[in-house]
């Protein structure tokens, strides 16, 4: 009761359906190329047109190759599903940032910094990582195909209201520990299904610490602890974030807004369904040993003895055993969880002054054109390219491996992303999820290296 | 698809582990297609646990297995977890099951299943277990889902079990009619609650 996910979700209700769920008025509808062709098939299929399009937002990046996008997509089966996007937003009147389009990138990342993303929205994607926009300070959450066809019909979803869960995290966290080691560390505590059925909140200390940043890589991984989604409560920094962003609200309109946007939090006699409180001194840098993103354990840790014997024989490693020292073939970084400026400047740092090892294969793909563009500004790529990296060019890569940014069957890739489920990045792939420092240790060691002994 | 639910009798296919996520259900190297060809999907359900590399069957998978049969499956506690991807929902349609149960499903996957009429149902954790030795030792054990009455009942032992389903999904299962049928009639009421909210962003 009176949580900040109350005040937004009770905002948005049209109407209670008897028996049944809410109707839940969106704002916000993205839609990405692989879990939205169906929808518009059905919408054509029952003759209806989106009910609010100036409300919808299209952009390829599940597909999209990170290098010669000036080029047509070599795949036709890829090439097909982001021509069908674009014929899609085209036919029914839709936003649609193509392939090179420079406000084209990951949705996740897009949505965010161009200021799509606002304060107190209910915001809906084909996509389970649509958690992340939660970081604004929104209420915003993963669906399926069927229920984007629902919001581009009726500008509603039908949803039954999620439980409310509240976690804190107090205190100031250890050097090198990251947003990304936070999330890792949470799911590693609550395990995979531990918030299922919840909308997380997160807050204390060390989670107002982070950046915009930091609070969306948090947000964004909520669904691997199996919550519906998570927020941030708006704060001085999310507001300095969105200032001036393309379509934040400006003059007088972001002085109303900005009015609003500060009643936005939990009330101080807030009731929530469920609280967690950890301490970030706890907290090291994370690395996974398994094949979901529960399992974790601090970088100089040992491998579980209970832990799963299939996760264990399908990633090649015994419980007992470090991971430290062990070699590396990939090192990815990108993705909506880790794909941001601040990521690349983490891993710039540690790369700065070092060559990349001999043997490992890196790919650092940013999460938008205009993550590149602050890359190249903040002379990034520079730094990198003398360390011996390249950068590609933005989509989700090989975070789930539908363009060809496939990691091969038995080899080993450190990687930002955020799933390391059997296959995930290429049948028979071995992820080791992990932060940007962490990756970038690994990139210049060619081993698994512990980012705070460099 | 849309297709009246009423009372089923079926045969079970156990899938006894816990945690599948829907990157096994169905790879993301299968979400290419651009329409909703549920046999496309339902060919490649747990494409990479059901085939071996050489694309010959792997005979240890359950699927694979001709003692096993049935328009219902059982699989472990937090089923479906992972990806939005309604593919997931698609292929185990296209497969022929009407039926999940498990102990624990995932959010978006639970809500995928019932938006196509494939019924997610909840059981204990000491019922599932019982369901999968029962099956286990008898793969013509029969399980007898009852939407009208939520309940599900082993018919070897007995034992039953009542399932939530809230009267709203009930309703559409039953007449064959989904979300969207509902929503494009509340035309009006979405418009005046815009109409209320016009100092909102």
């Amino acid at each position: 009761m009176n949580t900040l996910f109350d005040k937004i979700w009770d905002a948005h209700v049209v109407q209670h359906v008897d028996g049944g769920p809410d109707q839940l008025y969106v704002d916000r509808l993205y839609c990405h190329e692989v879990t939205s062709p169906q929808a518009f098939d059905g919408l054509r299929d029952r003759g209806l047109r989106p009910l609010r399009p100036g409300r919808i937002f299209c952009m390829p990046d599940h597909n999209t190759p990170t290098h010669d996008q000036d080029k047509p997509i070599a795949d036709p089966v890829s090439k097909a599903q982001v021509d069908a996007l674009a014929r899609n937003a085209a036919e029914f009147g839709l936003t649609h940032y193509g392939m090179m389009d420079p406000r084209n990138g990951i949705i996740h990342v897009v949505g965010p910094e161009s200021g799509l993303s606002l304060p107190g929205m209910t915001i809906v994607c084909g996509d389970s990582h649509t958690s992340t926009h939660g970081a604004v300070g929104a209420v915003a959450f993963g669906i399926g195909t069927s229920e984007v066809e629902m919001v581009l019909a009726s500008q509603c979803i039908l949803q039954p209201k999620p439980r409310t869960m509240r976690i804190r995290i107090e205190g100031t966290p250890g050097p090198c520990v990251t947003a990304k080691d936070l999330a890792l560390y949470l799911m590693q505590q609550l395990t995979t299904s531990g918030a299922t059925g919840y909308f997380v909140e997160y807050a204390g200390s060390a989670v107002r610490g982070l950046s915009m940043e930091g609070r969306l890589t948090l947000c964004n991984l909520s669904i691997e602890m199996g919550a519906r989604g998570g927020m941030v409560a708006p704060d001085e920094v999310t507001f300095a974030y969105l200032k001036d962003k393309e379509f934040a609200p400006k003059g007088a309109d972001w002085d109303r807004a900005l009015a609003f946007w500060r009643t936005l939090r939990s009330g101080e006699d807030a009731v929530f369904d469920k609280e967690y409180s950890f301490d970030a001194a706890d907290i090291a840098p994370m690395i996974t040993y398994g094949t979901n993103p529960g399992m974790g354990m601090p970088i100089d840790g040992t491998i579980p003895a209970d832990a799963s014997p299939k996760a264990l024989q399908y990633m090649g490693f015994q419980s007992g055993e470090r991971l430290l020292g062990k070699p590396v073939d990939y090192v990815f970084l990108g993705a909506c969880t880790n794909g941001r400026i601040e990521d690349f400047r983490a891993f710039a740092s540690v790369a700065k002054g070092r060559k990349k090892a001999p043997g490992v294969e890196a790919w650092l793909v940013p999460g938008s054109w205009e993550v590149q563009r602050q890359i190249v500004a903040e002379g990034l790529d520079q730094m990198l390219a003398e360390a011996g990296f390249a950068i590609r060019q933005p989509g989700c890569s090989a975070c789930l491996a539908m363009n060809d940014d496939k990691i091969p069957s038995g080899k080993y890739c450190i990687s930002t992303s955020n799933r390391n489920f059997e296959g995930r990045q290429g049948p028979g792939a071995r992820t080791l999820l992990a932060s940007p420092l962490v990756a970038a240790a690994a990139a210049v060691t060619g081993v698994i290296s512990d980012p705070r002994t460099l | 698809m849309k297709q009246k639910f009423n009372i089923l009798e079926s045969t079970c296919v156990p899938l006894r582990q816990e945690n599948i996520d829907t990157d096994q259900i169905i790879p993301a190297r299968f979400l290419k297609a651009t329409t909703r060809d549920e046999r496309y999907f339902g060919e490649n359900l747990f494409r990479d646990w059901r085939y071996r590399a050489d694309g010959t069957p792997d005979p240890s998978f359950v699927l694979n297995d001709p003692h096993y049969g049935g328009d219902i499956l059982v699989a472990g506690r937090n089923f479906g977890s992972g990806s939005s991807r309604e593919h997931a929902a698609w292929a185990l349609a296209g497969y022929g099951f009407k039926v999940v149960i498990s102990s624990f499903f995932a959010d978006i996957h639970k809500q995928n299943e019932l938006n196509n009429f494939v019924l997610p149902v909840v059981v204990s954790e000491d019922f599932l277990q019982e369901l999968f030795d029962t099956v286990a030792a008898d793969p013509s054990a029969r399980v007898r889902v009852d939407v009208p009455a939520q309940t599900v009942t082993s018919l070897a032992t007995g034992r039953s079990e009542h399932f939530e389903l809230n009267a709203y999904k009930k309703y559409c299962l039953l007449n064959a009619l989904d979300d969207i049928d509902y929503l494009v009639l509340q035309q009006d009421k979405i418009e005046s609650f815009e109409k209320s909210r016009e100092h909102a962003l």
